[in-house]
This record gives structure tokens, C-alpha cells and sequence, in this order.
């Protein structure tokens, strides 16, 4: 009998495709909304993770400014005394907690070699850097202390920097410039991939911290510092550690507030994750009203299709339908509809998913729990909506319906 | 309730003072006004009358379609007045085939699956099922037509095939309102002998509304409606004449 009332649903759907199609629209969006929304807000969960763990979950940034100021706002900091070289010795040294400190100077400039030139980001920093972000050389070297001591313009380059500029030629010892700067290629950065933040990561270049400031920046600031603290200790304790060594070295008062921010990375974690999961909930909720909105459709239209099939039900219930039967028959169509349009939804809301990680450069990462759920929350929409209707076909008078024309 | 039964013996259906009132107060119309009537098992009954007098209205009640507004319904010697709309639905689907004058097929449907229709209602296996829908339709002259759908058939096949649906579940009463009312005279007496055919062969019981004397005849028993009562109810001795 449910055989026989699937067959019959899907032969009245068939026969009005196209206004099925409409019908069941509504839930094609709210079903694919959502399995494209959590797809792609699971992906960039999953992506913000691995980025931190590359990164180490064990590093903190150190920046001057007021703490109000995000890890992604501008440098400098306004009013605040700038860091220095100083201050990255005086952490890593004097802190036990932390095992690396290393500065970290950026700032976009164009690399020319030859006819290839590329706007990248110049990092001035030194051979720590590498350590502290777990960084390896896959070819040349990293840099030699006198580079380092006397700001020689030698440069590491990232993976994407020296594709470009490079292609399949070997880079080692060939000489870039970054504006008026002659600079030697000594080493290349192992891949990275693309961050959270949806920038490639390998899309740098490495140069001594005092080459950077003599010949960049032109004063002898640092913009950031990198710590990364040993496995043993906690990142509260670390960060602790060096906000008061900072305070001090900085002399602020004890009833004055910080002049510098310490971040560590589960804090950008989980700001980056608290974004995507207010985004995601916020259009779940769009979803869910266009899955009701989809639901009344089901509902309309499954009105409109038994007063049409009138006629029809009373032949039914003359030859001997049950009320049962009519009402099952009926309901079952409503749920197919419903599920049509749930499983429509799913395959669109997959590929939009698809799509927009590719677009996004994160993992694709469907949920089988969601897509479970769209489904059966679809034939619950069929079932709740598809009821009023089908109980209507059910209880009709058969005379009155074999009259109706 | 063997087919084919002596008519003599117990009556297959028995009315008693069924009467049939609708709407209330200026609007009331009493389409029967107490019918009493005995149809015994292998009956074929003509019903006669002027339009309005009660015929449809009678043939409804008598096919568990309507309830009466009073009087008694006995079905098989047991009395059905009480029973609830899925109850009437059952008695349909098992002892009753029905033959409308608009014939009332499903649109856009096979012949085939029009017929299977009050199989599928028994809960009947698919394969089975076709078997029979077949032997209906070849019974009624339709072999080779299983797969037209009612527009592509004429008025004369779409009745064939309505009454191909109501045998299809071996009953033991047809209950036909004009069955010849939409077709001309010669489609009209194939219908008929047909439906003759029915009653004297495989024993069905059958209640026929018609307008037409001619085909009034082909029954064994003719009773006339006026104004919702029975005028009169006399065996038919052309029939009876002809059967012998
Ligand atoms: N559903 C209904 N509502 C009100 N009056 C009806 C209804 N059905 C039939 N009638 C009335 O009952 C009377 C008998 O009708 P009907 O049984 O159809 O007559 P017949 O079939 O003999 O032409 C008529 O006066 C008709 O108008
Ligand atoms: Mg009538």
C-alpha cells in the first residue's frame, strides 16, 4: 500500500512537473542554504584550526597600542612607544616560559626580477622567525648572523614569490630588487598554503630586521614581536610573564593601562570561529524561515490540487477507499514533494558548498549529520504541511465529490 | 450471499421506510418520502421515474454512498444504518461495483489502472492484480486497449471500462444511475446486453436508473419513482418472456 501510494504520488507530481518544481522551490533554497552554510562555515572552522596549529597554538604576538586594538589593526599603535630590538632580547632572556622571541616588520612592496615583477609583503625579521613558526628552509640557506648584524639585503623567499618571479628557474643567488634595494636570494620558504584570513601565506619575503629598518622603514622600530613559549607552561602564565616584564620596561604606572596588546592564537581562533558561527546562525535562521515559507507552499499547493482532484477522490472513495487511504495517499504525495525538494536542496547546497570553499581556499567539509537532518526535517515539513490538505481529501462526502466538476 | 441465487429466497437487500430529507426548514427537500423494497440475489431491477423523483437519491443510499435520514437498510439480511463511513467503505469495496452515467474514469490514466483501481483499495498484489484487471477488460470486449487512457477511448469503451472496474472485484450488486444516459442507441444496447450478461451468467445482482423503456426492458423487474415513492413495482413480462 505505501508502494502503491509512492507510485501514485510521484505520477501526480510528474504530471504537473513544472508547477512541482515551483512548489517545492522554497525548500530547494532554505535546504540548500543551510548545507551550503554549515559546508562552508565547517571548512573555515576546520581551516582556522589547522592554521593555528601550523602556526603553534604556543605562540603569542606582542604589539604596541592600546589593548582595545584587534591583532589585525594597523601598526604602530598611534601615541605608543614603539617596541625594539631590545625588548626581543629582553624576552626571550629574561622570561623562562618563553623558549623563541623573534620581531617580525612587514609591509607591501613590488619585486622585480627581470620582466616579473610582484607586489608581495617584505617581512624583516631574523632566523627565529623560522623557529618560532616552525618555518623550514627547502632550499638555499637561512640567514648568517653578520647578514643579520649588519643588515645585508639577503632574502628568503616564499613558495609563491619565487613561482612567480622565477617560474622553473632556480632563484639561489640571483639578485631581486624591492624598490631601490638590490637583494640576494639566499633560501626559499617550505609551503605553507593559504591562512584563515583567506591571504596565501607564502606569498613573502624574508629579510634581516636591520635591512628592513635602515634601508624600509628607516628607524629603528620593531612593529612586532613573535614569543613562542615552551610546551611546559601555559599561555596565560606566559602572557602574564610578559606583560609585566613589558610594564616595567616600558615604566607604566601601576594605575596606568597597558600601552601594547599580547594575543595569543586560541584568542584569534576563537574570534575568527565566533564570526563564522554568528554567520552561520545568522543564515540558518534566513533557511529555516524560507524552509516554513517553503512548507506553506507544500501546503498551498496541495489545496489547490485536491479541490482540482476532486472528482477523482470521490471515484476513489466509490470504489472503495478507506479514509485512511485517501488521507495516506495524499500525505505521502505532500512528503515526496517535500523530499524532492529537500533532496534537490541538498545536491545545490553541496555544490555551493564545493564552490564556495574552492573560492575560499578552505576545506570542503560536508556534515552527514546536517545533511541527515535536512533531509528528515524536509519530510517533516511535507508531513506537517501535507496533513491539513490530505485530512480535507480525506473527509469528503463521496456524492459531493463525484458531482463536482 | 451466493451469486445466482433463487429469487425467491431471502432478499439480498431490504428497504424499509427509507426516507431522505435535505437541507432544513424553507430549504428542506424531501427527495424520498419512504421507500420500501425487497431485491432478492440475482435480481436485475430497472429503476423508472420522472428527474427528481428520487431515483439517484435511492441508488446512493442502496450503494452505501448516502445515509438515509430514516428508515432501515438490510444488506445481506444485516442492518448497515449504523455503521461508519470507513464500515460503508469496506461493504463498497467487497460486495458493490458502480456504473455511472458520466462514466467517472480517472483522467490520464491507463484503462488497465482504472480497472485495478478497487484492487489496489483490497491491498492486492500488483501481479495479481493485473490478472484480473485483464480478464475484466477482455471480459468486456476491451482486450488490446489496456493501455488507452479514457480520451482516447469512445463513450461506449469508457462505459466497458467502467463496468470493467466494477466486476474486476467479483461483486455481488451493480448499482448503474443511466449508464446508457450518454451514449446512442446501438452503444446503448451493447451496454445492455452486456449487462445482461452479467446478470445471467456470473449471477450479479443488478440495480439500474434508466430514462428509456427499451432499456428498461432488458430487466426482469421494473419499479417506478414519483416524488420520492414508489409508484409501482411489477415483473417485467418481456423479459420474462424473452428468458424463456
Ligand atoms: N445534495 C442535494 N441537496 C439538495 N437537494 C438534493 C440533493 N440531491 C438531490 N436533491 C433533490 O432531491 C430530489 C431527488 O433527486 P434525485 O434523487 O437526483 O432525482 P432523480 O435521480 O430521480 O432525477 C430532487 O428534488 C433533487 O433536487
Ligand atoms: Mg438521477
Amino acid at each position: 500500500m505505501l508502494y502503491e501510494a509512492v507510485r501514485l504520488a510521484l505520477q501526480a507530481i510528474l504530471r504537473n512537473a513544472f508547477r512541482s518544481f515551483l512548489t517545492v522551490l522554497g525548500i530547494v533554497i532554505g535546504v540548500a542554504a543551510v548545507i551550503a552554510m554549515v559546508t562552508v562555515g565547517q571548512g573555515s572552522t576546520d581551516q582556522v584550526e589547522a592554521d593555528v596549529s601550523t602556526l603553534g597554538t604556543n605562540l603569542l604576538m606582542i604589539r604596541p597600542g592600546q589593548p582595545s586594538q584587534g591583532p589585525g589593526s594597523g601598526g604602530g599603535g598611534g601615541t605608543a612607544a614603539s617596541l625594539t630590538l631590545k625588548d626581543v632580547d629582553a624576552i626571550e632572556q629574561q622570561i623562562s616560559s618563553v623558549a623563541v622571541a623573534t620581531p617580525s616588520n612587514s609591509r607591501g612592496m613590488t619585486a622585480i626580477y627581470g620582466n616579473a615583477n610582484y607586489s608581495t609583503t617584505v617581512t624583516g625579521t631574523d632566523n627565529r622567525y623560522l623557529t618560532a613558526r616552525s618555518w623550514a628552509i627547502v632550499g638555499g640557506r637561512a640567514f648568517y648572523e653578520s647578514e643579520l648584524r649588519t643588515g645585508t639585503a639577503a632574502c628568503i623567499l616564499g613558495e609563491t614569490v619565487r613561482q612567480i618571479l622565477f617560474g622553473n628557474g632556480d632563484p639561489i643567488g640571483a639578485s631581486i630588487r624591492l624598490k631601490q634595494i638590490a637583494c640576494r636570494v639566499i633560501g626559499i620558504l617550505e609551503v605553507k598554503g593559504a591562512s584563515s584570513f583567506g591571504t596565501d601565506q607564502d606569498d613573502i619575503i624574508l629579510i634581516p630586521i636591520r635591512t628592513f629598518q635602515r634601508r624600509i622603514s628607516g628607524n629603528q622600530d620593531v612593529a612586532m614581536i613573535y614569543a613562542s613559549i615552551r610546551n611546559s607552561v601555559s599561555t596565560e602564565k606566559a602572557k602574564a610573564d610578559i606583560e609585566s616584564l613589558m610594564r616595567e620596561r616600558r615604566r607604566i604606572g601601576p594605575f596606568e593601562e597597558d600601552d601594547f596588546n599580547v594575543f595569543d592564537m586560541k584568542q584569534i581562533t576563537s574570534m575568527l570561529t565566533g564570526i563564522t558561527s554568528v554567520l552561520t546562525g545568522l543564515l540558518s535562521a534566513v533557511a529555516a524561515v524560507s524552509l516554513l515559507v517553503g512548507g506553506i507552499g507544500i501546503m498551498n499547493i496541495m489545496l489547490v490540487s485536491v479541490t482540482e482532484r476532486t472528482r477523482e477522490i470521490g471515484i476513489r472513495l466509490a470504489v472503495g477507499a478507506t479514509e485512511r487511504q485517501v488521507l495516506m495517499q495524499f500525505l505521502v504525495e505532500a512528503i515526496v514533494l517535500s523530499l524532492i525538494g529537500g533532496l534537490i536542496g541538498i545536491l545545490l547546497g553541496l555544490a555551493l558548498g564545493l564552490l564556495g570553499s574552492r573560492l575560499l581556499s578552505i576545506p570542503f567539509a560536508p556534515d552527514a549529520t546536517i545533511v541527515l537532518a535536512a533531509f528528515l526535517f524536509s519530510a517533516l515539513v511535507g508531513i506537517v504541511f501535507g496533513y491539513f490538505p490530505a485530512r480535507r481529501a480525506a473527509r469528503m462526502d463521496p456524492i459531493e465529490a463525484l458531482r463536482h466538476q | 450471499m451466493s451469486k445466482g441465487q433463487d429469487p425467491d429466497s431471502r432478499p439480498l437487500i431490504g428497504l424499509e421506510g427509507i426516507t431522505k430529507i435535505y437541507g432544513t426548514g424553507d430549504a428542506e427537500v424531501r427527495a424520498l418520502r419512504g421507500i420500501d423494497m425487497e431485491i432478492s440475489g440475482g435480481e436485475f431491477v430497472a429503476v423508472m421515474g420522472p428527474s427528481g423523483s428520487g431515483k439517484s437519491t435511492a441508488m446512493n443510499i442502496l450503494g452505501f454512498l448516502d445515509k438515509p435520514t430514516g428508515g432501515r437498510y438490510f444488506f445481506g439480511g444485516a442492518e448497515v444504518g449504523h455503521l461508519n463511513r470507513d464500515q460503508l467503505a469496506l461493504l463498497r469495496r467487497n460486495f458493490l461495483g458502480f456504473v455511472f452515467q458520466g462514466y467517472n474514469l480517472l483522467a490520464r490514466t491507463s484503462a488497465l489502472d482504472n480497472v485495478e483501481l478497487p484492487l489496489i483499495y483490497q491491498g492486492m498484489a500488483g501481479s495479481k492484480r493485473r490478472i484480473l484487471a485483464r480478464e475484466a477488460l477482455a471480459k468486456v470486449g476491451l482486450e488490446g486497449r489496456e493501455d488507452h487512457h479514457p480520451a482516447q477511448l469512445s463513450g461506449g469503451q469508457q462505459q466497458r471500462v467502467a463496468i470493467a472496474r466494477a466486476i474486476v472485484t467479483n461483486p455481488d450488486v451493480i448499482l448503474a444511475d443511466e449508464p446508457t444516459g450518454n451514449l446512442d442507441t446501438a452503444r446503448s444496447h451493447e451496454i445492455m446486453d452486456l449487462l445482461t450478461g452479467l446478470n445471467r451468467v456470473d449471477g450479479i445482482t443488478i440495480l439500474m436508473v434508466t430514462h428509456e423503456p427499451d432499456m428498461a426492458d432488458y430487466a426482469d423487474r421494473i419499479i417506478h419513482f414519483l416524488d420520492g415513492r414508489i409508484e409501482t413495482d411489477n415483473r417485467n413480462r418481456k423479459a420474462a418472456a424473452d428468458a424463456v
